[in-house]
This record gives C-alpha cells, structure tokens and sequence, in this order.
C-alpha cells in the first residue's frame, strides 16, 4: 500500500470504535425496550414502537437537523456537556454516538422484540411454575430462546451505523480523527479527485456489506432449523 | 372433609371477556383429584388460578392450612409450591433433557437430600427417563416430551402437583404408556394432585376424589365412586357410565388363574396374572355389563352374582334406565350401577328397595406395580 495517504486508516479505526461503542449501548438500552413492546399490553406501546421506528422513514438531514437542535449549546446535549466544561455535543465524538444510537435504533430493537414475540407466553409461564423469578426467567429463558435475535440485532445496528452519512455530516462535520469517519472521509475524497483512495475505502465497505449480509442469511437459516 | 389442615379450599369468582367462572370445591389434600368437565366449562382456568398464573380478585385459595390467596394476598405463581404440567410438554427447547428436569430443582449440598423430598434418581426410575437425560428435547417424541416435563414439575418439590390434560395431545398408544406411570406416581409419591381431564377413562384410573364442572361452575365434588353413582349427574347417564373400586387382593387361585378381590359388600373373582395377597387394585365395573336377576342363576358361566338392593331407578331415554345398586346382602356396601332395559324392568317387576342379584359380565382391572402392560381382563360373556 506504498503511496497511500497515511491518515488512510484513521477513518477505518474510527468508524469500528463509534459501530462498536454504539451497538453495546444500543444492546444495553434497546433489549429493555424490546421486552416491554413484547410483553406489555398497555394500548399506547405501539405509539413507542413508532417513535422508535421513525429513523427508518425520516430522511437523515432531518434526524440529524434536530439532533444538532438538541446537542448544540442550547439544547440539553450543551447543559450534559457542561457538567465536563464542554460547550456542546455537536461535532464531537460522544455526540456522534448518541445520535447514532437514535439512528440505528429501529435495526437493533425490532429484530429482538420480535425474537421475544416469537417465545410467547408459555416458556415464561412454565419458568414461573418452577420457582424462577421474573428477573431469572427474563436471564435464564427468555434472552437463551432470543439468542439469534440478539445477533441479528447486533450485527445490523453495527452495519447501519458504519454505513451512516446524512446525520454523521449534520452533528459531526469532517473533523479527522474526531468525527470523520468512513463515509465522510469516502465523500471526501471524491470531492478531492482522490479516486483510487476513495476506492479502497468503497470496496471496502463493499466487501463488509456481502459479509454482514451472508451472516445474517446463515443466522437466520440456523434459526429456522432450531425453530423447525 | 371441613378439616382446614388437611384439605384444599378453592373459591375462584370471576368474568374472563365474556365466559363467567364462579366454582368453589373442597377436596382432600391427598390422592388425586380430578377436574372433569366438557371442553370449555372453566376447569383448565381454574388450574391457572390455582398456579397463580392468572389472578381473578375476590378468589381465594388454601392448601393444607396454607393460604395462597385471598382478599388481602396473592402468591405470585413462582412464589407458590406448585408443579405445573401442561398440554404440550412446553420444555425449554435450549436446554438439554437433564437442564430441563433441574431446572426447578433447589440446590442443596450433594448427597444430603431430606427425606421428604423426591429425589432425582428416584423420578428418572419411575418415569423411565435414564436413555434420555443428554438428548435435547427436539429429538423427542410426543410421549417422551411429556414424561420429561412430568419430571421437571416433580423435582421442583412440589407440595401440590397440576395436571392440564397432560395426555390429550398425545394418540392412544402413547397414552396407555403413559398411565401407568402416573399410576405408580400416584401409588409411590404422597403428593397432592389436582388433574384436568375431560377423558373420562384417564379420569377412572388416576383418580380419587372428582370435581365435577359445567359451564363455569362446580355442579359437584366427591369421591370418585360416590360421583360416579349418583342418578342425578351426568357420569351415571352417559353411555359410558361405571363405577370403579380400590379392592384388596384376598387370594390367588393358581390353578384357575383367577384373583379374589374385596370389596365393601362383596367378593370379586376376577382372570388375572399372579397377584400378591393385601395388594390394593383399582377394578372398573360397566353399568352396560351389569344385568339383573330375581334369584341366583342356578347353572351359569357368571362368576360374579352378587348379592344387592336397589336404591334408585332412573330412565335414561325410551328404552333404557339406569339402576343404582348397593352390594351385600344387607344392602348397605359399595354402590354399583347398571344399565337394563325399561322392558326387562317391568318384566321382572322390579322396585326401589328389593333385594336382587347382580352379574357381573366383566371387570376391568387396572394394571398394579411392576406391570407397565395394560390388562384388561374380561369374562366371555355368559
């Protein structure tokens, strides 16, 4: 790889960190929301699915427009800041995260919500006939029986959020090493006629995509054969 | 019965959408209980509510003293000591057969169990479950499932055993596997159990005590025998009504291959393969293989003419009525029931109160210890 740029890679390592930070938390946050949508029958629940599901439908400009509204020194995401001197959240890293955990939500909720569904009632009930608490049948029967949509989940909020532009652009700018990740840093040399650089990060990204895509037929084949 | 230390109190009230289920029984806290009742009458709800899987408020619900709920208190479901048996095995698909059985199981320090509880080695034995133990439960079969998920219910240690139907989804093959060993649970393990059928054949071999249900409510609870004879329920008119006994082996005859069985009232000789003298068997009588006689049969190939009093005649439609019978000469032993025809009836001049012979065409005898073949033995009819 003679010739090449050596901040190539910073984008690259970048781009992992942010997918890999914001899939842990979106695991740790959406598995919650993903069993209350599941099992609670409160008549409103769907109205959180929706919101929850809106990163799917709104155009990124938009998502990202009102992110930067919210983490700008106005807006909460400036008071959070604060606590540490920060002025804002906007065009920072942290920043970058929450409004990725916004944007890939949906991807990774949906597949565990419906892996909960698919359990039913029954598997819980029978937990419960057997002395395990609610808390030792969610840990011990319900998250065993999800474990392919746990999987899912994970490795399509990863894959969103390496794949994401529009918001990136709107609350994290082009700031290298800080908010340039892959995409941006693809655009940017483009802009730049820096094609074969551009290329490599492309095909790159290509080659990421078969395989995240080949994994998730497999997992889903194995899941079938469990259920079958 | 009134003996709150040792029975089960249940009073379950309450609307579910448009079904109302208002039933309350005390039934005795020993020996199995069955829930019998047409499809849809509230009795597989009623065992929810006994688990605490579904709450209805103004219920109540006690075991041996021990009250699980009532006005002020509920027991969640895994706070009650139950064991749960449903329709489907419903085993935990990600876990081995051995995961399942111990997976309610409490831990205590190996080789120190109480007396009291059932132990691991000793439910694999009975429900034969030692070929299984590595397999995972999608490898098994229908009957196996459920013997596994018998298992899992036992080793948690329960005080009280719920039994929803456990064998209906299972074929007849399976089922008459199946049986005896919940026969020999019920002969080896004093634990409670309530049973949820609406077979009436599982029913005549497993249980004790019944409770009967219609439509939401409890039309009546009893022991068995006692339901099962009673003119005004619908077991004693249905076309296939019986009556069963617990008898006791008085002797065996070798040489005929015939048992003597004990009964309040009577003496049953009934074909069977050696039995040992003091065993207790459960034999089944039909109304339909019971007629009746003036006097004694003089020359007949009947072995049992027995001796009895009629309490009560009822038509069961234009041809057919249906006698209530108490064996002995005195009239006051076990009842039994038989089915005759209104012309034979008038033929014989026969009336509530009269002394008449009973024959006994064919007994069925239930299956006892050791014997996991089902045989049902019955005389050639006369």
């Amino acid at each position: 790889m003679a010739g090449l740029p050596p901040d190539i890679w910073q984008p690259v390592r970048l781009t992992v960190e942010l997918a890999a930070m914001t899939t842990l938390i979106l695991l740790i946050v959406g598995t919650p929301i993903a069993w209350w949508l599941a099992r609670s029958k409160a008549w409103w629940k769907e109205g959180v699915a929706a919101v929850v599901a809106l990163p799917l439908v709104l155009p990124p400009t938009v998502l990202g427009f009102y992110l930067l509204v919210l983490l700008g020194p106005d807006g909460p995401g400036g008071a959070l800041a604060g606590l540490w001197g920060g002025r804002t959240l906007a065009f920072t890293f942290e920043g970058l995260v929450i409004g990725s955990v916004v944007y890939s939500m949906p991807f990774v909720v949906q597949p565990i919500r419906n892996a909960f569904d698919a359990i039913g009632d029954r598997p819980l009930e029978v937990a419960a006939t057997l002395r395990a608490s609610p808390l030792k049948a969610f840990w011990t029967v319900a998250v065993p029986l999800a474990r392919p949509g746990f999987l899912s989940g994970a490795v399509l909020g990863f894959a969103h959020t390496v794949g994401e532009f529009g918001i990136v652009l709107m609350i994290g700018g082009n700031i290298p090493g800080t908010t340039k990740v892959l995409s941006v840093a693809i655009y940017d040399y483009v802009e730049t006629s820096q094609w074969r650089e551009a290329n490599i990060l492309a095909a790159g990204m290509a080659a990421f995509a078969f395989v995240v895509i080949l994994t998730m037929m497999m997992l889903e084949k194995r899941t079938a054969r469990i259920k079958g | 019965m009134r003996d709150l230390a040792n029975s089960i109190n249940a009073q379950f009230r309450g609307q579910l959408g448009r079904f109302r289920l208002d039933a309350a029984f005390t039934v005795p806290a020993t020996g199995i209980t069955g829930l019998f009742g047409p499809s849809g009458c509230g009795k597989s709800t009623v065992l929810r509510c006994i688990a605490g899987l579904q709450q209805l408020p103004g219920s109540r619900f006690s075991i041996a003293g021990d009250t699980w709920q009532d006005e002020s208190l509920f027991r969640k479901a895994h706070q009650r000591p139950i064991g749960y048996v449903f329709q489907e095995a419903s085993l935990f698909q990600h876990l081995s057969v051995k995961g399942n059985l111990l997976y309610g199981a409490p831990r205590q320090p190996a080789g120190q169990s109480a007396s009291q509880s059932i132990g691991f080695d000793e439910v694999l034995e009975l429900l034969g479950l030692v070929p299984l133990l590595d397999r995972s439960p999608r490898h098994l079969s229908g009957g196996e499932r459920q013997r596994v998920a018998i298992g899992r219910a036992l080793l948690s240690q329960p005080k009280l055993l719920l039994m929803d139907e456990p064998l209906s989804a299972l074929d007849r093959l399976t089922k008459d596997d199946i049986l005896p060993f919940l026969e020999r649970l019920h002969e080896r393990l004093s634990l409670p159990v309530i049973y949820v059928s609406h077979d009436i054949t599982e029913i005549e071999r497993l249980a004790d005590h019944l409770v009967l249900m219609r439509a939401g409510a409890v039309i009546a609870s009893g022991p068995l025998t006692k339901l099962q004879s009673d003119p005004t329920l619908p077991l004693a008119a249905s076309r296939d009504a019986a009556v069963n006994f617990d008898a006791i082996v008085q002797r065996y005859d070798s040489d005929y291959g015939l048992v003597t069985l004990q009964l309040e009232g009577a003496e049953l000789l009934v074909p069977a393969p050696p039995v040992a003298a003091g065993e207790r068997r459960r034999v089944r009588i039909a109304a339909g293989d019971v007629s009746l006689a003036r006097q004694q049969p003089q020359q007949s190939t009947i072995l049992n003419a027995l001796p009895t009093r009629i309490v009560s005649a009822t038509p069961l439609n234009a041809s057919e009525m249906v006698v209530v019978l108490a064996l002995g000469s005195g009239g006051d032993g076990a009842r039994l029931l038989a089915r005759v025809t209104r012309r034979s009836w008038d033929q014989l001049q026969l009336a509530t109160g009269q002394q008449v012979i009973a024959q006994v065409k064919g007994v069925a005898l239930a299956p006892g210890r050791g014997q996991t073949v089902r045989s049902v033995s019955r005389l050639p009819p006369a």
